[in-house]
């Protein structure tokens, strides 16, 4: 942390989380113009490029831009938005395990938004919509079971895992009663994927980010002072419930909006902060650097889905599943090891 | 209710009794409901009328089916509550249903495998590997596998394995059609040869865990107590693990990953007849199937004309109670 000094107006540079999240995010932009230049034919870069500039042939500009932008556009847009709802909930109940993927409330936001598709079908406008009343509910609901004198981590953990067992039945039940198209269709949604991606769906996480991003950001002085404990907070900061709601609020709103884009993409929100958090040495996640990590995984995971097993292609969240549950395991048996587990 | 031999066995009869009549109940009801007489023509006297072949092909099968992987998910769920001393173990909730599941996929999608007797062996192994990988992960460092810690490892696991079966479901519409009438947990994939198939395997995990019983009381003392006591851990773990993969294995190979079955009822076996082992393990064999074939009952009742699958029952009842053992404040007491 470095102070900085304008006139009458200080503020704290975090120079090694402003690194991080620069070069992350150039990693990014490489990989998703890597993205661009593939597909069901190949385009060389230098032709992308110049399409993007506004330079191409009418059918280039179907492809890249109508097509392929999008889909690499949601990608960044939902991995910074599950990242920073990731590190949000980390942050305030003290405890790697508690992110949004985790403790259910993607489960919740992907059974309001497949009971919309069986209900209107996919096209409808009307997925994220279900998917944020969704994911309140379910954050709600859990909220309200785990709280007994305060909120632990661990309680709140093991209370999402039962709520996530109910939710999830529920969808496997929706699931038998569409047709088989219907199904195929919200399980490739279930699973968490970037196919078929348009603008509408980059507006929507767009917008997502343009107005949470912002909250979050002012928001995380509060978040700093919560992490000292509840006692210290309330006689540094005053209204301790008010902060850590309006907190929650942003983070399942992001959580929940990414999940109406892209479906319930696995791990990235529990990944992305702990990343990011070891690569910029600190004691917690810095959202921002969160965010770019978040945005590099998902649109490294779905250019490695696209590829694997080309021309079949996986949906985003299988390969995430595949990347973050070995490291969620990983990390439990560390914690374990040193004592703080259970 | 008395904790005297005499009582326990009484009311072991009772519960026996009980299962009977909720095995009628299951045969006669329904979209089309029967009465006993017609089961019992369908059964001594089959004329081949329609009433009969519904309940001879359908009921019977459907019945077995519930009898079978009930009791075998409740047994297993006792003897991973007692060897795991926690009150959060269930075949579904620490992943080994998942294992199972995967498995079977893997041995149906991709490898072709038809007959149950050919994927049970699969389902046993996917059972096995996830019981060893969740036990190893969740009891690493201080304090051994404690409650949470074994949840958090099933649910990372049921999550990975879950993705994985759904990736290969979704390479193939036909395996995902089967699949997901499958994967919610139901009885109605039933046939006669499926219960033939699964019987020897659910007769041998029965018998090696009921035999279990003693050294679980002894093990519920702590290992180093129990070891004093003459109780060869490693071997008890073991045959287990065994019973757990035989059971668990079978029963989703049958009837899907039914999850909380395992769950809710040695809880209600251990209010009813204390903390003895030798106790709970007959009890939660006979409780199981009675609480499964009574979902499953309810979920052909509710949706008339059309269904609600048992696992979605099972899940709709035993998640409140998984919370509510969440809730309760010394969760590693049991």
């Amino acid at each position: 942390m470095k102070p900085i000094r304008i006139g009458p107006f200080s503020t704290r540079v975090d120079v090694a989380s402003i690194v991080v999240s620069v070069i992350a995010w150039v990693v990014t932009l490489v990989i998703a113009a890597i993205s661009l230049t593939l597909g069901d034919y190949e385009i060389p870069l230098a032709k992308v490029l110049n399409t993007l500039a506004g330079n191409g042939s009418l059918i280039m500009t179907d492809v890249v831009v109508n097509n392929r932008l999008p889909r690499v556009l949601v990608g960044m847009g939902v991995g910074a938005a599950f990242a920073i709802s990731g590190a949000i909930f980390q942050r305030l109940a003290r405890n790697p395990l508690v992110s949004p993927d985790l403790i259910g409330i993607n489960a919740g936001a992907a059974l309001a938004a497949v009971l919309m598709i069986t209900v209107f079908g996919t096209a409808a406008g009307w997925i994220p919509a279900g998917a944020l009343i969704g994911s309140l509910l379910t954050a709600t609901c859990i909220y309200l079971l785990a709280y007994k004198k305060g909120i632990a981590g661990y309680r709140l953990v093991l209370v999402g895992i039962g709520i996530t067992a109910i939710v999830g039945s529920i969808t496997a039940y929706l699931l038998t009663l569409a047709d088989i198209y219907t199904a195929k269709s919200a399980s490739m949604w279930l699973a968490g994927s970037l196919a078929g991606r348009s603008w509408p769906h980059a507006i929507l996480i767009g917008i997502t980010l343009l107005v949470l991003v912002p909250a979050a950001v002012a928001g995380s002085r509060q978040l700093r002072l919560l992490e000292l404990g509840d006692d210290l907070a309330r006689t540094l900061a005053g209204r301790v419930e008010l902060s850590r709601g309006l907190l929650i609020a942003v983070g399942v709103g992001l959580a929940g909006l990414a999940t109406a884009a892209a479906g319930p993409i696995g791990f990235v929100a529990l990944v992305a902060p702990q990343l990011a958090r070891r690569l910029v040495a600190e004691r917690v996640a810095g959202l921002l650097a969160a965010g770019a990590i978040g945005a590099l995984l998902v649109v490294a995971s779905d250019l490695l889905a696209r590829e694997i097993f080309a021309p079949t292609a996986l949906p985003v969240g299988v390969v995430t599943a595949f990347l973050g549950a070995p490291y969620l395991l990983i990390l439990m048996a560390r914690a374990n090891r040193v004592g703080r587990g259970g | 209710m008395t904790r005297s031999w005499g009582g326990r066995a009484a009311g072991l009869l009772v519960a026996g009794g009980v299962l009977l009549a909720v095995v009628l109940l299951s045969l006669v009801a329904g979209n089309q409901w029967f009465g006993p007489h017609d089961v019992y023509v369908a059964a001594a006297d089959f004329t081949g009328s329609d009433t009969d072949r519904v309940i001879r092909y359908l009921r019977f099968p459907r019945t077995a089916v519930g009898l079978l992987a009930g009791a075998a998910l409740g047994l297993a769920g006792a003897v991973m509550q007692g060897i795991t001393r926690n009150p959060l173990a269930d075949p579904g909730i620490l992943g080994v249903n998942a294992g199972a599941a995967l498995a079977v996929v893997v041995a149906i999608g991709l490898l072709g495998v038809q007959s149950l007797t050919g994927y049970v062996w699969f389902a046993m192994g996917g059972a096995l590997i996830a019981t060893v990988v969740v036990y190893l992960v969740g009891s690493v460092g201080r304090g051994g596998a404690t409650p949470v810690k074994l949840a958090l490892a099933g649910a990372a696991l049921s999550a990975l394995l879950g993705s994985v079966t759904s990736a290969i479901t979704l390479l193939d519409l036909s395996t995902l059609n089967e699949f997901r009438f499958w994967v919610v947990g139901s009885l109605t994939l039933a046939t006669g040869s499926i219960v033939t198939q699964a019987l020897p395997f659910i007769a041998v995990g029965i018998i090696l865990a009921l035999t279990l019983g003693r050294s679980l009381n002894q093990l519920a003392l702590g290992e180093d107590l129990a070891a004093t006591l003459g109780t060869r851990i490693g071997l008890v773990r073991v045959l287990a693990a065994l019973s757990v993969m035989l059971l668990a294995g079978t029963a989703t190979a049958m009837a899907g990953p039914i999850a909380f079955v395992g769950l809710a009822v040695p809880h209600v076996a251990r209010a009813l007849v204390g903390a003895d082992y030798r106790w709970i393990l007959p009890w939660s064999l006979v409780l199981a199937p009675i609480v499964l074939l009574l979902a499953d009952v309810v979920g052909r009742l509710v949706a008339r004309p059309d269904e609600l699958q048992v696992g979605i029952i099972t899940a709709l009842i035993g998640a409140p109670l998984f919370i509510a053992l969440v809730r309760r404040r010394k969760l590693a007491e049991l």
